[in-house]
């Protein structure tokens, strides 16, 4: 389904020194730094698998998603997604993937919820069989019922991240890109988002790929982990791998997997 | 994705926003109003101004208040379709540029009917009332050319000011710094733009017909509308905006290019 | 004051750093003011003698404008002060001890003089040096020149003054955004930053000169170039004072009604 090899991308970024002499000089001259964002990234994941992308920040997440979805082209290196190469020919690529930014919002502030999911039908070009079906699905699933005719501006976090999940499906995605997407919700909240997630995997067969600094998602949802430091990928595997590598053995194992990870991130020195 | 398609997609865009807006019904009354007052202020400027005056360089006020109103109603216009682009460097900083190149229609179409702004029609009330004054005051004779020219000044106007947001919004697609530099061409020629171009000299003249095509949509077409020229080929020199437009898309594909190759 | 000579200077240091940006801004205004120039040369000449202020006064005045633009902003500028008190970040100012009013009225002094300072050093060398015409002249004697710094100082304490006062006033409405827009844009013209006053007919004038609006820039501009004579300036200054005090009066007063609001709603 998604295949990445050896993808490179790197940044030219200003340096910025503090001071009023130093901020003087870049008046007139400014210096560049490059910054490796992906080194020589590859990886395969195949259809309906729930994979967890990990990384401490700046460590190359986005970066990744970004070239997935097409938003991004790399340097070097070849990379398809459901055979097609996702920065070329991008309307006919982004069709088939949905993605969840748990940060920002992609429903309109001031109108109510439905009349974001009826413009994303247009926009998506979706048929009106499909939409009604589509939409009683996610609303049953989701409970989305009571809050779909109330403005966003007005919904919790939890119930607008509800209503997120359910905008970036209503196309039918063959993939699902969810960026942090717990980020913020309360406990009830995080487990109906993990939830539905599970449950779209098993019904729909979905990809899923969840990046994430919450392990508790990476625990419930994910089966297998890429772990990725400073533009490299170091590890590749199921969570229990993923312990082991962080050198626990049995005393480790009791210890919250934010343990485990903090632990890994300095062993592998890419904090 | 067709034609019809994305226009009615963008309706359905500007429909969005102005329900938007009409949440806040007073609030876009003021905007309205504020925004028709402040286009009215200068109107007063111009008729405070010709109380002392028959004629600037052969216009007459009718004249002027006719290119006042054109350039006006454009720049107006303008700002309600192509807002989008005028705050783009917000649109891109917040991320929601990331999330169209996600949806599966044109970037511009998602730009241009997100940022409907309803809110700053206000001078369109000034400007209407002022073409008006203008038409009835000024020195030409009206006929089907000279009306079509009218209506090609102001059409155009919209075009080229269009075309200079798309310029400044591509901008924020190679820097992070301000690109404010096009608000001097776009506000400079709404406010300056009030009087026939070679008023300001022939420097002035050359500038808007060689770099920035203003001459196109104000000052040739003028000169046949009001008379002063027989050659009713400049009534038509509007269309020739179309070229700078292409020009501006040119760069604004490049641009989504390189924001692609560099991300943010 | 060592804590707004601070902001002053932070002020200064953000404003250096954005490099492209104040070369645009300059760029900005020089075209502004070139442009203008030659607008009002068109119409100096087709005006002859019934012009009601010197070609060169004009010039100045419109230099001027331009190099303090941002002392005298009037709906554009503050933003950031104002927002605090619809967003409730009001309620941190109301924790420290000092008087908020004061407190503001001099944040906001210091922000735009910093703003003006950073910006008119290059538009006036630009309009010193630029050709013929359009170049910028000399203060018309050395009174002239010492009052045009008192009344500018005058000037400016009027604008703020009735910025603030202005502002307040909409945070009693539900669209205080709004009402900014329609009661300081309309200002502008009033203060002469469309036309100079001098332009306005003779009637009109007269009622503008009881409202606070011509004793903002309409003030210094003129005096710098002389079109204000240093002899008349005497009543015009004791108004500009007795506005300042208005002003300030009406704030303070305006003030307390905002503070009782916020301390009754809770921010």
């Amino acid at each position: 389904m998604i295949t990445m090899e050896h993808v490179c991308k790197s940044y030219k970024v200003a340096k910025r020194k503090a001071g009023i002499g130093e901020v003087c000089k870049s008046f007139f001259r400014r210096e560049h730094e490059v910054v490796h964002a992906l080194q020589d990234v590859s990886f395969t994941i195949g259809e309906g698998e729930m994979v967890g992308y990990i990384g401490p920040n700046g460590a190359g997440k986005s970066s990744t998603i970004k070239i997935l979805s097409g938003i991004l082209t790399p340097d070097s290196g070849s990379c398809t997604v459901d055979g097609r190469i996702p920065w070329k020919n991008r309307t006919e690529h982004v069709k088939n993937i949905g993605v969840v930014f748990g940060q920002r919002s992609q429903l309109w502030w001031d109108i109510p919820v439905i009349d974001s999911f009826e413009l994303l039908k247009e926009i998506y070009s979706v048929s009106k069989e499909n939409y009604n079906r589509k939409l009683e699905e996610l609303t049953e699933l989701l409970q989305l019922s009571e809050i779909l005719k109330t403005p966003t501006r007005q919904l919790s976090l939890g119930q607008r991240m509800r209503c997120e999940v359910a905008a970036s499906l209503l196309h039918e995605p063959k993939i699902l890109f969810l960026d942090e997407p717990t980020i913020g919700l309360d406990a009830v909240s995080k487990l109906a988002v993990r939830d539905f997630i599970k449950k779209m995997n098993r019904e729909h067969n979905t990809t899923v790929i969840l990046t994430t600094h919450d392990m508790q998602d990476i625990e419930a949802i994910a089966e297998r982990v890429i772990l990725i430091g400073k533009g490299q990928i170091l590890l590749d595997g199921s969570l229990q791998e993923l312990r082991t590598a962080a050198g626990g053995q049995d005393a480790q194992e009791s210890l919250n997997l934010d343990h485990v990870m903090a632990a890994l991130y300095k062993k592998l020195d890419i904090m | 994705m067709s034609l019809r398609k994305s226009i009615s997609l963008y309706i359905r865009y500007a429909a969005i926003c102005v329900r938007s807006i009409m949440e806040y019904k007073l609030s876009f009354v003021l905007m309205i109003f504020g925004r028709c007052m402040i286009a009215f202020t200068e109107f007063l400027a111009i008729r405070f101004l010709f109380d002392g005056l028959t004629e600037i360089k052969g216009y007459t006020y009718g004249d002027v208040l006719l290119c006042f109103s054109v350039i006006h109603m454009s720049f107006t216009l303008s700002e309600l379709f192509g807002n989008g682009f005028k705050v783009f460097s917000g649109i891109v900083k917040s991320g929601e540029f990331d999330r169209m190149l996600l949806r599966p229609c044109s970037p511009i179409l998602q730009v241009m009917g997100t940022r409907f702004e309803i809110g700053r029609t206000g001078p369109l009330i000034t400007s209407t009332i002022t073409l008006c004054l203008g038409i009835s005051e000024s020195q030409v004779s009206w006929n089907f050319l000279t009306a079509f020219t009218l209506l090609l000044m102001i059409i155009g106007g919209i075009l080229l000011f269009i075309g200079l947001y798309m310029l400044g919004a591509s901008f924020c697609f190679f820097t992070i710094e301000d690109t404010s530099i096009l608000n001097a061409l776009t506000y400079g020629a709404k406010e300056h733009g009030k009087y026939p171009i070679d008023v300001y000299g022939r420097g002035v003249l050359r500038f808007c017909t060689f770099v920035i095509p203003y001459t196109l949509v104000q000052y040739y077409p003028l000169q046949f509308l009001l008379g002063r020229s027989t050659n009713w080929v400049l009534g038509l020199y509007p269309v020739g905006v179309v070229v700078f437009l292409a020009i501006c898309y040119g760069v604004w594909c490049a641009g989504v290019r390189n924001y692609k190759s560099c991300g943010s | 004051m060592k804590k707004y000579l601070m902001f002053f200077k932070l002020r200064f240091a953000t404003g250096l750093q954005y490099r492209m940006a104040s070369v645009t801004a300059l760029t900005t205004q020089l075209i502004w003011g070139i442009m203008e120039c030659l607008a009002y040369k068109a119409i100096a000449e087709a005006m002859g003698t019934g012009l009601p202020m010197e070609y060169s006064s004009i010039v100045t005045y419109v230099w001027l404008k331009e190099a303090f633009l941002a002392l005298f902003l009037t709906w554009t500028g503050d933003k950031d002060i104002f927002s605090l008190i619809q967003n409730g970040g009001v309620s941190y100012e109301l924790c420290r001890p000092v008087s908020v009013y004061t407190m503001w009225f001099s944040r906001i002094v210091g922000g735009r003089g910093a703003e003006a300072l950073l910006r008119c050093v290059p538009v006036l060398i630009c309009a010193f040096l630029l050709p013929g015409t359009l170049r910028m002249g000399l203060p018309v004697s050395i009174e002239a020149f010492v009052l045009f710094l008192v009344t500018l100082v005058l000037a400016v304490g009027v604008a703020v003054a009735l910025c603030m006062f202005v502002n307040m006033l909409c945070f009693f409405t539900i669209s205080p955004q709004g009402w900014r827009m329609v009661l300081l844009g309309s200002a502008d013209f009033f203060m002469g930053n469309v036309i100079p006053l001098p332009f306005f007919p003779e009637r009109f004038r007269k009622v503008v000169e009881w409202l606070p609006f011509p004793y903002m820039q309409n003030v210094p501009f003129r005096v710098y170039s002389g079109d204000l004579p240093v002899a008349e300036l005497g009543p015009v200054m004791a108004k500009q004072a007795l506005w300042l005090v208005i002003l300030v009066a009406a704030g303070l007063f305006t003030w307390k009604q905002v503070e009782k609001k916020i301390v009754v709603q809770g921010g």
